[in-house]
């Protein structure tokens, strides 16, 4: 009897010091002379243009090693708020507008103010991405990249239904007007697509129409403007009224870009960040190009770009540090140009983006630029996007008037930035 | 109480008793109870982000009573519910009796009827929502075949329930079609062959023989059934875009709890509307455990 008790208790022991030896081997790892730091981010389509991108980096400084970890957008954010939770956060990770102010406050993100001011030059970045992740003069992030929203159109289409390619002499009027002679019902094709998209869709007919989509201060939503409204109301028409566009039952059934990308939507609005896809796609690449928003009152277009964060509380401060430099070098940027596909934050080689992609006009993205508005944000831009969601889609199937789902999403979007 | 079972077992027993529970003891109470009682907490408090909360009393509990999103949920809950547990439970009874025979390639059929459950429930959901497409879906292409024009089964707000139901079926059939067959061969054969020679028909036989035998069986089935069916959450976040008109009258409580938790970060809240699930569903298993001792033959 007696023996049998202390077999239990070297049972007992033997347990507890495998637990704390399996602990111990974590740590002696990362006593080597080489350091890992990761690197976490959310595109599939960036994934190796990233890889190409630490290993250069890791050529240049042969004891640090960097982990490029992908985590599609809809887990990114859970992932990445129960890892600052935790205090396991990746060393250097993508940020986001929508989501930075959270992070930002929450003292999550390491200042690198000195690093974009002082040591890479924050006159070689738009001041507008840097501003995104700017909160009390401090800067939490290097910016990364940067989009803007153009029109793509189906030469095949347009040929067929003999309307000119659109320029640079395309107004509101003259987008509508070639929208319906496109249309073709019985074939099932559409002019145009207007989806219950902010950045890519009704965001950019706002800002064309002068009107707002929250203050200066981000601190009170803008949805009673008389401008917003009536771009609203011309978006609204060319589902409901015009029938230019797929209606939002289809759009709900299908992704955003099906309908372009099998040729049955003749134009689309779709941002810079869509040419790793469609480059991808044989229909398009062969059928299509790109060209500048049509001009309503002004001419606008919805920008907005990522940011290379450092965990406030990262182990591997120095490594971190070296390489975010690297990443919003002149060096780091050419190489995401070419490789990773988007357009480079910093601004003197947008170029190598543009001749990454000779197949599309690809340089009226660029050129979007000098007159583009960042996408609105405000200290809690999710919940404000996902109401105005949720009411714009019933203002888009005609359940709601224009009117009356601005006025919803103006009071719901002050209540909730009130909190 | 100590000394009671001091008298009733020996101290080496319950040591060693001890030991080998320890395993599963430890996880149930890692990872089911401490996250429970935590989440119970979670529900009393407004979390300020990164794990920070305020305690703010009846506060969540307040505000979702005069939540119409909330009411609308645990009816649309409640109508899944009522589409899919009938019909999982007949479908799968049916099955199973139909299965537990002997038929050439039995294995085969088995394996067909199983294999949904193997199946990862987001790539069903994703091939469902092909053959759904009101565009170019096959259900539709064959409905046009027999000349009757299908609706736009994920968009039109009567049907999109209907549609999520039917996969949610679909994919439960199997799993409780085992469970079934377990059953029915645990009925000896002898009770069939006497009540043929005293000339009752199938039906009878099924319904004097089957029916009572299985009745455990049958009350598993029906309690686990219907808790699933509550906790209805992937196929709808899989089917049903967030631009989509009838996610409001779609969304379940486990995917309102999803979308307060997880894309608002309203922790505290979700954390109260999951309670509430856990009150609705504590409810209806605490009267089927009164009610099975009716007709529940051990």
């Amino acid at each position: 009897m007696k023996k049998s008790k202390y077999l239990g208790y070297v049972i007992a022991a033997l347990l507890l010091v495998l637990g704390v030896s399996a602990c111990g081997s974590k740590n002696s790892s990362q006593s080597g002379k080489k350091t890992t730091i990761s690197y976490a981010i959310w595109s599939k389509n960036q994934e190796a243009g990233m890889n190409a991108i630490a290993r250069a980096f890791e050529k240049k400084n042969p004891n640090i090693k960097v982990k490029v970890e992908v985590t599609p957008w809809a887990q990114y954010w859970t992932k990445l708020d129960a890892a600052a939770t935790g205090k396991n956060l990746p060393d250097v990770f993508w940020m986001h507008s929508q989501e930075a102010y959270r992070y930002m406050s929450n003292g999550i993100l390491m200042d690198l103010s000195n690093v974009v001011n002082k040591d890479l030059g924050k006159k070689n970045y738009p001041q507008a991405i840097t501003n995104l992740y700017t909160l009390n003069n401090k800067v939490y992030a290097v910016p990364k990249d940067i989009d803007t929203v153009a029109l793509w159109y189906n030469k095949t289409l347009f040929d067929q239904a003999g309307v000119k390619y659109p320029d640079s002499s395309w107004t509101w009027d003259t987008l509508l007007e070639n929208a319906k002679k496109l249309t073709n019902a019985d074939k099932g094709i559409y002019g145009l697509g207007a989806f219950n998209t902010a950045q890519s869709g009704y965001y950019n007919y706002i800002f064309q129409n002068n009107g707002k989509v929250l203050n200066a201060q981000g601190t009170k939503s803008e949805f009673n403007n008389k401008d917003t409204q009536a771009a609203l109301q011309f978006y609204t028409d060319l589902i409901l009224k015009e029938k230019v566009s797929p209606s939002v039952q289809e759009f709900a059934e299908n992704s955003e870009a099906s309908f372009f990308e099998s040729g049955h939507q003749a134009m689309g609005t779709f941002g810079s960040f869509y040419m790793n896809e469609f480059i991808q796609n044989d229909y398009v690449t062969k059928n299509c190009d790109v060209a500048i928003l049509p001009k309503g009152k002004t001419r606008a277009s919805v920008s907005n770009g990522l940011g290379n964060a450092v965990a406030a509380n990262t182990k591997h401060k120095a490594a971190a540090i070296k390489f975010v430099k690297f990443l919003g070098s002149k060096q780091g940027n050419v190489l995401q140009a070419e490789k990773a596909g988007v357009i480079p934050a910093y601004t003197a080689v947008a170029n190598h983006w543009v001749k990454a992609f000779p197949q599309f006009h690809s340089q009226v993205f660029v050129d979007s630029l000098k007159y583009s508005k960042v996408l609105p944000h405000s200290k809690n831009t999710v919940k404000a996007s996902t109401l105005e969601t949720e009411v714009l889609t019933k203002v888009f199937s005609g359940k709601e008037s224009v009117d009356k789902g601005t006025q919803q999403i103006y009071s719901g979007v002050n209540d909730i930035l009130k909190q | 109480m100590i000394r009671a079972l001091k008298e009733k077992y020996k101290t080496e027993q319950v040591f060693w008793g001890v030991i080998f529970i320890a395993p599963t003891l430890i996880g149930l109470i890692m990872l089911n109870l401490k996250p429970a009682v935590d989440t119970i907490i979670l529900s009393f408090q407004k979390s300020t982000g990164f794990g920070n909360q305020i305690w703010t009393g009846l506060d969540n509990y307040r505000r979702m009573f005069h939540d119409v999103e909330v009411w609308q949920a645990v009816g649309n809950t409640f109508i899944y519910a009522l589409l899919t547990v009938p019909a999982i439970i007949i479908l799968s009874l049916l099955v199973a009796v139909l299965l537990n025979q002997k038929i050439k390639g039995i294995s085969i059929y088995r394996t067909i009827y199983f294999l949904p459950v193997v199946s990862t429930p987001a790539a069903v959901a994703m091939v469902w929502k092909w053959l759904y497409n009101s565009d170019y879906g096959l259900i539709n292409f064959l409905l046009s075949k027999l000349g009757i024009q299908g609706p736009n089964w994920l968009t039109n707000p009567h049907t999109a329930l209907l549609a999520v139901a039917i996969v949610g079926i679909w994919s439960a059939v199997g799993y409780n079609m085992i469970l079934f067959l377990a059953g029915l061969q645990e009925i000896p054969k002898d009770f069939y062959e006497s009540a043929r020679i005293d000339g009752a028909s199938p039906a009878k036989q099924f319904f004097s023989i089957t029916i009572p035998l299985i009745s455990p069986t049958l009350f598993f089935v029906t309690v686990t059934t219907i808790i699933s069916s509550m906790q209805v959450f992937d196929l709808i976040f899989m089917m049903i875009d967030t631009t989509n008109i009838v996610m409001p009258k779609t969304q379940s409580l486990i995917y309102l709890f999803y979308k307060q938790s997880f894309i608002l970060n309203d922790k505290g809240y979700g954390a109260a509307i999951v309670v509430l699930l856990l009150v609705i569903i504590m409810f209806f298993t605490a009267i089927q455990l009164i009610a099975q001792k009716k007709w529940v033959h051990y």
